[in-house]
């Protein structure tokens, strides 16, 4: 399946190992996660690891969402987060959001949405681990300009 | 045109709107060159709004916590009757649904609500939905604190949340900052109620895991008090412990109630806690700057206090009957003196409930622009609602609205009736309800009989799924299919007000639609017998049970 990397750079190559595999050879810097595996698991662990798949059964299964939000913003994963299943460009906005970065995904026009991704929206309401300002950021920040101003 | 009171878009709002329509368009234009399967498209258009009915598509427009100016009301209108067949259905969620829209319409409707400042995002899909409040916000006399500051930080919050658009199943929250719940808080996946403590300080009570559907039950409450600025986390903490546990095995078993139910909701309780304990010193606290500067919006209108005893409406109030009856069912106290919240009935008799045709949309904004500060409400209960009307100008607005048919001096009463769009629209119904909702308004079409009867909430739904929320309904009626003839399940007892939500029993069998009315006929005839001074019909229920009803109606049936 082609493998698309936000990043620009090359992809990881380690070969994933399923979380039950990967808890026998802790030092192995790749993992392959089910969606309902528990993240917290790897938080000792993700200083080491260069590369987290996760895993969409179907496009409409959004755990992983939260998994990647969990591995980006609490435990502070900073190594490439793959997207692996159910990956459709109407939903990569999402994910970029959510802090994936690189994605499997065998539909048609997919690496091109994915350019596109970043700037579909250019306004977003939530703070998260993409580091985008949301509104309420923006408008207090206007408030105090205009205050300074004044 | 008048100012409005309530939050209005800024150039972020609407930057976010446009580039979601644009969005969209590319979608349905994908689609229809076949380069999106259904399977794949689904989900884009029912976070759009867009439903595949019966017939057509439908349209289902949010009125985000049921406030709309006027200006918006008559755009609505406008959009009915150039991409649908001029008339729209006012929904129990304070939308409104145009029902035979084409999807390659689709795209303009929507560049056209964005034109007032509306959209149609997230009123359908497994997402956090339109958030709904107390449609008497702002005007109700009882109220703490206006609940839709809340409501529109959860809008904002919730709109295109990256985490939450694929949730296990659809999820709704509703607000109410009065003591008389009229959002029905109990009702809901999460419900906020505001409330004040020993200390004086405002905060809400979360209250999770309720609703109506094929598995009825009454919410829990989750967390007694929370301080208001901690709202946006508390709700975080929550969507992501049901978005990861929440049950995606089975589509009847994946509402939060199903959760909270089988998990039990101490365990719930802890493991929000703790998701929450993560979070609650993070981005998502709201500072006080950010929320004043929402609730400015919000500011009511400028009311001069005025005289409550107007020698005028004094006057009609004695010599017409019609109008006396109005002025006491569909009139509520305003919390300023001399004025009132008017409610204009989308029920008379022998219509169907919510209906209403551009032009009747148009006269109701007309009236709103005159009466109320260019200002209307949509009420779960589907109507609508002119919350800031002078009691001089009762008169009037009573004439105005007679002219458009909606002056039924009926709000409350039995053919007040909520029922869901059924069979005669909807893809998953056993049964229709409109025409059921119909013959009943006919029936007791009298007006100086239904005051005589008092309160009593009829509740239609054409199938299980129980859009017209008959469990929660005085008298509830469900549709069911039983080899192919449409059967109505009668139900007693179900209630939506605060401190007594309660959920409805079945009585017996059930019964054929030409049979219907002479049941209800009968449940009102034993209450009548059998009431003493001042109680309701739930009330009277709720005392002699549900025995005398059921011999009553069966021996007729």
């Amino acid at each position: 399946m082609p493998l698309y990397n936000e990043a620009g750079g090359l992809p990881a190559t380690y070969v994933a190992l399923s979380f039950a595999d990967w808890r026998q050879r802790l030092d192995w810097p790749a993992v392959a996660l089910a969606n309902t595996d528990p993240v917290e698991d790897l938080a000792p662990h993700v200083g080491r690891l260069r590369l987290i798949v996760l895993d969409f059964p179907k496009f409409s299964d959004g755990r992983a969402y939260s998994q990647a939000r969990l591995l980006r913003g609490r435990l502070g994963y900073r190594g490439e987060l793959r997207a692996t299943g159910g990956v459709l460009q109407d939903q990569v906005a999402f994910m970029l959001r959510c802090g994936f970065d690189s994605f499997e995904s065998d539909q048609k026009g997919f690496g091109e949405a994915l350019a596109r991704a970043r700037t579909l929206f250019s306004i977003v309401y939530q703070p998260t681990e993409d580091g985008r300002a949301p509104a309420s950021l923006l408008r207090l920040k206007r408030r105090n300009v205009m205050a300074s101003k004044r | 045109m008048p100012d409005t009171h309530f939050y209005r878009y800024d150039e972020y709002d609407r930057t976010l709107v446009a580039e979601r329509v644009d969005q969209f368009r590319d979608q349905v234009r994908r689609r229809l060159a076949g380069e999106l399967t259904e399977e794949q498209f689904k989900p884009l258009r029912l976070t759009n709004g867009l439903y595949l009915q019966l017939h057509a598509y439908m349209l289902r427009i949010a009125i985000p916590y049921g406030t709309l100016s006027s200006r918006q009301l008559r755009k609505l209108a406008e959009i009915s009757r150039k991409y649908d067949r001029g008339y729209g259905h006012f929904t129990t969620r304070q939308n409104l649904q145009l029902n035979w829209i084409k999807l390659e319409d689709a795209p303009d409707a929507l560049a056209a609500l964005a034109e007032v400042d509306m959209h149609a995002l997230q009123t359908s899909g497994n997402c956090i939905r339109n958030v709904t409040a107390d449609h008497f916000a702002g005007a109700a006399a009882d109220e703490i604190e206006d609940p839709r500051i809340w409501a529109e930080i959860v809008r904002q919050w919730s709109t295109l949340h990256p985490e939450f658009t694929f949730l296990p199943r659809k999820f709704k929250i509703a607000i109410t900052g009065s003591p008389n719940d009229r959002a029905a808080v109990r009702v809901h996946d999460i419900g906020l109620r505001l409330w004040r403590n020993a200390a004086g300080e405002v905060g809400f009570e979360v209250i999770v895991g309720g609703g109506l559907g094929r598995t009825p039950m009454i919410g829990k409450t989750l967390r007694a008090f929370l301080p208001k600025n901690e709202l946006l986390a508390y709700l975080e903490a929550t969507l992501r412990v049901y978005n990861r546990y929440g049950r995606r095995d089975n589509l009847y078993k994946a509402r939060i109630k199903i959760l909270v139910h089988e998990v039990g909701v101490e365990k719930m309780r802890a493991d929000v806690e703790a998701e929450y304990a993560e979070i609650r010193d993070g981005l998502l606290g709201l500072s006080d700057e950010t929320v004043e500067a929402i609730a400015r919006q919000f500011a009511p209108p400028h009311l001069p206090p005025r005289s409550s005893l107007v020698a005028a409406v004094e006057a009609l109030r004695l010599e017409d009957r019609d109008f006396a009856l109005w002025l006491k069912s569909n009139v509520a106290p305003h919390r300023v003196g001399g004025h009132a919240i008017v409610t204009a009935s989308l029920k008379p008799a022998g219509a169907p409930p919510g209906d209403a045709s551009a032009v009747q949309m148009e006269g109701m904004a007309d009236i709103a622009d005159a009466f109320s500060h260019g200002e209307l409400r949509v009420s779960h209960e589907q109507n609508l609602i002119f919350p800031h009307v002078a009691i001089e100008d009762l008169p009037a607005v009573y004439a105005a609205l007679g002219r458009l048919g909606f002056a039924e001096a009926n709000v409350g009463k039995i053919t007040d009736i909520i029922a869901c769009p059924g069979l005669d629209y909807c893809a998953l119904a056993n049964a229709r309800s409109i025409p059921v909702a119909q013959r009943i308004s006919n029936h007791f079409a009298d007006l100086a009989r239904q005051h005589d009867i008092g309160d009593l909430k009829i509740k239609i739904s054409g199938c299980i799924n129980a859009c017209g929320h008959h469990h929660v309904g005085h008298i509830g009626i469900l549709g069911v299919d039983k080899n192919g003839v449409e059967l109505y399940q009668l139900s007693l007892g179900g209630d939506v007000d605060f401190g007594k939500t309660a959920l409805g029993t079945i009585l017996g069998p059930a019964v054929t639609a030409d049979k219907v009315v002479e049941a209800v006929d009968a449940l009102v005839a034993t209450y009548l017998d059998a009431r003493i001074p001042g109680e309701r019909f739930v009330d009277t229920h709720r005392r002699i049970g549900a025995q005398p009803f059921k011999e009553r109606v069966y021996a007729l049936v």
